[in-house]
């Protein structure tokens, strides 16, 4: 099994640890709802190092990426962050992922921990076409690189201490890289999974050691905790955010899973499986990924049954739990278009019973 | 982590407390800490004469669901409406407030199946 850079710290802080994607990850610390509050109301560290970092350069690089992502990666300008996805050419999904443009010729992709082989092949399989070196146009830096999660609404404000640029200020979705706890070169990005606001640390693993103790010194003030996994997961499906392997994967297409905002059909740019993302989206789509709440007691889990009132099967939960900060049982899953719009009624079926639910709009937490 | 010596336990973690005939019923401290903070408690056999290790409901923690066995044959007499409406007692008080459900154990010679509070000591290695 494969640590990371905080590997030590998580288990002299008390984390439970676990195998997550290959790595010893921590699950959690004092508790799962507790540290998912801590996240919506003041500041938490996620160690996401386990996250692979692909690096695309060179005058293909846009080429590259525009075909192989389904998202116009012309649109950004330097130091701004893209979430898109890897159509799989069968209609499914390779994986979802961060584009990050530092300038024309240099692009940084943030990708799943359990998928870094997987996109690394097909990246590479693609290469040739653009005349990318692999090894050198492409390049894998996924062990090379820790990242932090900054995550809250009192994150920026801690993190600033720890460097001379201003970082309070900075758009969503933007990045920049700066000086920060004394190391140089430091990405610092105002991205998320929490949908409670904070930044994203990429840094090399001989710095790690050094920021994460620099991060929890700046934070203390701000009463600053270490998060684990569960409420990283409880976090992100509160906000409705696809988790792959759960809500996408190799067999769900982009525009079933709602991904039409990340799935561009403008004429300058051509992609995998832009053709059958076109036809899905104009009306050949036979299912959609929805958000749901429960009406009746219980909690929908992964793979639970989706039904109709007579109890057909109509689907399968991707994704549910109960939500700390909403209090409420929630879920996602795949049903029929004809019940996508909010208010459907659907049922879940919880240890043999019908449960009724109700589709909604996520997100869940609306902050 | 805390083992009172007045219960009796199993295997899987449930604890026991004798009054007459009837018995309380719960989690231990162990197993509240291992499926972490509890949401959700279902109990839909009440009245229900059940055998032993046979599932009397489920606990359901954030993200984990584990349902919860009769030490002993018994019939289920009542579900604790604390634990129904504060689910999250079994994690703060396991031992008291948390218990689950009341039984008319119907089996006492399966009393002496279980475990005391040593011998389950020993089991969880704490």
């Amino acid at each position: 099994m494969k640590t990371t850079a905080f590997t030590k710290f998580h288990e002299e802080m008390g984390g439970k640890m676990v195998e997550f994607a290959g790595y010893l990850m921590p699950l959690q610390y004092e508790g799962v709802s507790v540290e998912h509050e801590t996240v919506r109301k003041g500041v938490g560290v996620f160690d996401v190092s386990h996250m692979g970092e692909i690096w695309v350069k060179g005058p293909k690089a846009l080429g590259f990426i525009q075909y192989v992502t389904s998202n116009d990666a012309s649109v950004l300008f330097d130091g701004k962050v893209q979430y898109s996805c890897f159509p799989n050419g069968k209609g499914g999904i390779v994986d979802d992922l961060l584009v990050y443009k530092v300038n024309d010729e240099t692009y940084l992709l943030v990708v799943n921990a359990s998928n870094i082989e997987k996109d690394w092949n097909w990246l590479v399989s693609h290469a040739p076409k653009f005349g990318l070196e692999v090894g050198k146009d492409l390049y894998n830096a996924s062990d090379e690189i820790a990242q932090l999660a900054v995550q809250g609404p009192l994150a920026l404000q801690a993190m600033q201490k720890l460097t001379d640029t201003t970082v309070t200020d900075m758009e969503y979705y933007t990045f920049k890289k700066l000086d920060f706890a004394g190391v140089k070169d430091v990405i610092f990005a105002t991205t998320g999974y929490t949908g409670s606001g904070g930044c994203e640390i990429y840094m090399s693993n001989a710095d790690a050691p050094k920021i994460w103790k620099a991060v929890f010194e700046a934070g203390a003030e701000f009463g600053i905790k270490p998060i684990g996994l569960a409420a990283r997961d409880t976090l992100r499906l509160e906000m409705g955010f696809c988790l792959y392997g759960n809500d996408i994967c190799d067999t769900t297409a982009p525009i079933e899973a709602g991904l039409g905002w990340i799935t561009k059909f403008t004429d300058s740019k051509d992609f995998i499986d832009k053709e059958y993302n076109l036809s899905l989206k104009n009306g050949e789509a036979k299912r959609r990924l929805v958000g749901f709440e429960m009406i009746d007691r219980g909690i929908p889990r992964h793979d639970y049954e989706i039904c109709d009132a007579a109890g057909t099967t109509i689907g399968h939960v991707t994704s549910g739990t109960m939500g700390p900060s909403i209090a409420k049982a929630v879920g996602m899953g795949y049903v029929p278009v004809s019940l996508m719009k909010s208010g459907s009624e659907i049922y879940i079926k919880v240890r043999d019973k019908l449960l009724k639910a109700v589709v909604v709009k996520m997100p869940f937490y609306k902050g | 982590m805390k083992i009172p010596e007045d219960l009796l336990y199993t295997k899987d973690h449930e604890w026991l407390r004798i009054e007459g005939d009837t018995a309380f019923i719960g989690v231990t401290d162990f197993a509240q800490s291992e499926l972490g903070d509890v949401v959700f408690i279902e109990v839909e056999t009440v009245g229900e004469v059940l055998e032993q290790e046979e599932a009397l409901g489920t606990i359901e923690a954030v993200k984990t669901v584990s349902d919860v066995f009769m030490p002993v044959a018994g019939e289920v007499l009542e579900f604790n409406e604390l634990v129904k409406d504060t689910p999250d007692l079994v994690n703060k008080d396991p031992y008291g407030d948390g218990w689950i459900v009341k039984i008319k154990i119907t089996e006492p010679a399966q009393l002496s199946e279980l475990m005391n509070a040593e011998n389950y000591k020993a089991q969880t290695g704490h």
